[in-house]
């Protein structure tokens, strides 16, 4: 298959497995954060790990957006899709995440409330212009890379005077988590980052480069393909070894240092920063949200349902708050395997297929 | 003698009505008309409530599968053939040669009976190559809106041939695992016929009765086969961790030779959906002896629903009863049962 299978190629993973074992240093620990789920999923999947040297590891950071949305989010929805004239549009991943009770959307859904899973924010703009009658919800989530068809959706429905549709603004965004991993109280030891690709498509490789400085980190905009995972890890050792601290970027058939401009300009029309934002993990973080501008109130659904703010807890021994942070691994938490599988899970990280702990379950777990 | 109608079934236009089910004489019609008319044979044709047959003296086997899947018509087939190789399939999974078949429709009121007549139509058709008849039956009618169309139920029956002992716990550290095609196929020409996904795709599904492979898997090698599955919803994936669960046992396969058609491998790269999940209609997983891995390769090659097979891994022991993968890309990962369903009713 063009443009997939070349990233998968194992003689080329074997060629970068030589080359990094030649360049660590075995007497030093490589303590590498990828930092997003699509990283994680790739490295569980093809079993890159496998493939490097024991003093090099990965450290699975928060960039899952299922994962890192709070509890009481997710109840907000479930409350709005309990409404008789609503239906909830979302994306998949978000069915089986954990709410208060034992609840989650799938549960929501099964006992009645009209949920539909979409595949884009197209399919929810149809179903509102089928259903004028009802009120239609987009339950939008994600980082930076799913904001713009976001933009374009709400524009849309203004311009057609879809009144019946609005938004349930979940977006976040991607350096503020990288600062507050960075800031946190007592910060996790991480030596580099394998920094996110489909958001750096959006938003350039630039916004990463005061990390580089100000935190003495090197980055590399990293694939998420598993030679981009690989050969992403050797530009990061390369960068340790010769004291380095760069953004470098090794996704560049994608990513630009600009980003994609237009894309940028569309959300900024559309969307401002919120003053704070709960993450699951990271706890509130200043501006590191989306919320619709005034001028597109009326598509909020925040306002237009009048949403209270939810304070949830997490489920108790659930980890999903340490491993989001780097500071713990999936194998490390209790639940994981005896009460929280990824048919009955406890906390987000095992219900996304980006999460830590499924792709660890599902893929890893032979390692022990 | 058979009743006489005033009108002939309207099966340009009509539609199915409360009374086709309600047991009187337009039910009577209907079976007349479509079921006995195509499923025409003698056992069918006595009218009884049941058919009666003598079987030879052996082992017996029995199973029955529900199909209600969405949509009714797909690319490569429709429920009605698949209704046939779902428990033609399920039946032959134990080494048997299926005899009889029967069929219990739920059909939704206002269903238009065009659409059922195609689906008898492909249904006897599938029936006549398998060479396993539709000899008894049921037609019930729901009101509108407690069906989705219609619902076909098929039982099926099969005799175990001598010296033959084939089941799903019999797997053992050792063994070598063979897959008769490429996967996925069916999964993803479905998911192309769902209105809510926009793609097209030239993929059809490989619904197919797996009867006669297996009559000539078992004619070559009846004591070395230890399993036989049809990778069906859950797709290979599932169809191995079950084997591995029932016997006890681990697995490890090598994805580089588990064939997969470019297009299914495409497609599921777009909907994020991993092949090895994906649904199968047409294919089966065989344990055997590693002495007669290589003959009964041989054999499958030569049959047109095994061209395409391959010896994709081995039963090892491993208390956990993981079954693993040696990536294309050279790691190692776990294959897990799936979670939920990757698709709603695919079957």
């Amino acid at each position: 298959m063009k443009y997939i299978s070349e990233f998968r190629q194992q003689d080329l993973a074997q060629q970068l497995s030589r080359a990094i074992v030649q360049t660590v240093d075995p007497d030093r620990h490589y303590r590498l954060m990828e930092f997003c789920g699509g990283h994680t999923h790739a490295i569980f999947r093809y079993g890159v790990q496998d493939l490097m040297p024991d003093n090099v590891e990965f450290i699975h950071g928060p960039g899952c957006p299922v994962c890192v949305l709070p509890t009481g989010r997710i109840d907000n929805a479930i409350q709005l899709a309990e409404r008789p004239d609503v239906i909830l549009c979302t994306y998949a991943d978000l069915m089986r995440v954990p709410a208060t009770g034992r609840n989650s959307l799938l549960k929501a859904k099964a006992g009645g409330s009209d949920i539909r899973m979409i595949y884009s924010t197209q399919d929810a703009l149809k179903i509102a212009r089928e259903n004028p009658d009802k009120q239609v919800v987009f339950f939008a989530i994600g980082f930076e890379t799913t904001t713009p068809p976001t933009a374009v959706a709400i524009k849309q429905a203004q311009a057609e005077g879809l009144a019946n549709f609005s938004v349930f603004c979940n977006h976040v965004l991607t350096p503020a988590a990288m600062q507050a991993i960075l800031d946190a109280p007592q910060p996790v030891a991480i030596d580099a980052f394998l920094g996110p690709s489909h958001v750096s498509t959006v938003i350039g490789s630039w916004p990463y480069e005061i990390f580089a400085e100000r935190y003495a980190k090197p980055i590399v905009i990293a694939g998420f393909e598993p030679l981009d995972v690989m050969q992403s890890a050797l530009m990061l050792i390369r960068q340790l070894n010769e004291g380095r601290h760069e953004v470098e970027n090794e996704y560049s058939r994608a990513v630009t240092r600009q980003g994609n401009q237009k894309a940028q300009a569309l959300v900024n029309e559309v969307f401002e920063l919120r003053p704070q934002f709960e993450w699951r993990g990271l706890g509130l973080i200043a501006d590191s949200a989306l919320k619709l501008k005034a001028g597109y109130a009326d598509f909020d659904a925040e306002q237009r349902f009048n949403m209270p703010a939810i304070q949830a807890s997490d489920v108790k021994g659930c980890e999903c708050p340490a491993i989001l942070r780097g500071a713990k691994k999936p194998q490390d938490c209790k639940l994981l395997g005896t009460v929280c599988t990824p048919e009955n899970p406890m906390g987000s990280c095992m219900v996304s297929s980006e999460g830590a702990c499924a792709a660890y379950w599902s893929y890893g777990r032979v390692r022990g | 003698m058979p009743n006489s109608y005033t009108t002939k079934l309207n099966t340009a236009t009509g539609k199915v009505d409360l009374s086709h089910g309600g047991g009187g004489r337009a039910m009577a019609q209907l079976i007349d008309e479509l079921f006995i008319k195509h499923f025409d044979n003698d056992l069918l044709r006595q009218r009884n409530d049941q058919a009666l047959f003598t079987v030879p003296a052996g082992r017996l086997v029995i199973s029955t599968d529900g199909h209600v899947i969405s949509p009714l018509f797909f690319p490569g087939g429709d429920i009605g053939s698949l209704a046939v190789h779902g428990t033609v399939n399920d039946v032959a999974m134990s080494g048997a040669k299926p005899l009889y078949l029967a069929a219990g429709f739920i059909l939704e009121e206002g269903f238009p009976l065009a659409d059922l007549e195609k689906i008898v139509i492909s249904m006897a058709a599938a029936a006549k190559r398998s060479g396993t008849p539709v000899v008894t039956g049921d037609t019930k009618v729901v009101e509108r809106g407690k069906g989705d169309g219609v619902f076909i139920t098929t039982t099926g029956v099969g005799i175990v041939p001598e010296g033959v002992n084939i089941s799903g716990d019999r797997a053992q550290p050792g063994c070598a695992i063979l897959l008769s095609g490429s996967i996925g196929d069916h999964g993803v020409a479905i998911m192309a016929g769902r209105e809510n996904l926009q793609f097209d795709t030239t993929i059809v599904s490989d619904s197919a009765a797996l009867n006669s492979l297996v009559a000539d898997m078992v004619a070559a090698a009846p004591a070395d086969i230890h399993c036989l599955r049809d990778p069906t919803r859950g797709g290979l994936a599932t169809a191995l961790n079950e084997l591995a669960q029932q016997s006890g046992v681990g697995m490890i396969i090598d994805e580089t030779q588990i064939p997969i058609k470019s297009e299914v491998k495409a497609a599921c790269e777009i909907l994020g959906l991993d092949p090895l999940y994906v649904a199968n209609e047409g294919k089966l997983v065989c344990i055997c002896t590693a002495d007669a891995a290589e003959s009964l390769l041989a054999v499958m090659r030569q049959h047109p629903l095994g061209r395409d097979a391959a010896i994709i891994g081995e039963v090892i022991s491993d208390e956990h009863g993981f079954v693993q993968m040696t990536t294309a890309f050279g790691g190692r990962r776990i294959v897990d049962w799936p979670v939920g369903e990757q698709l709603p009713r695919i079957c």
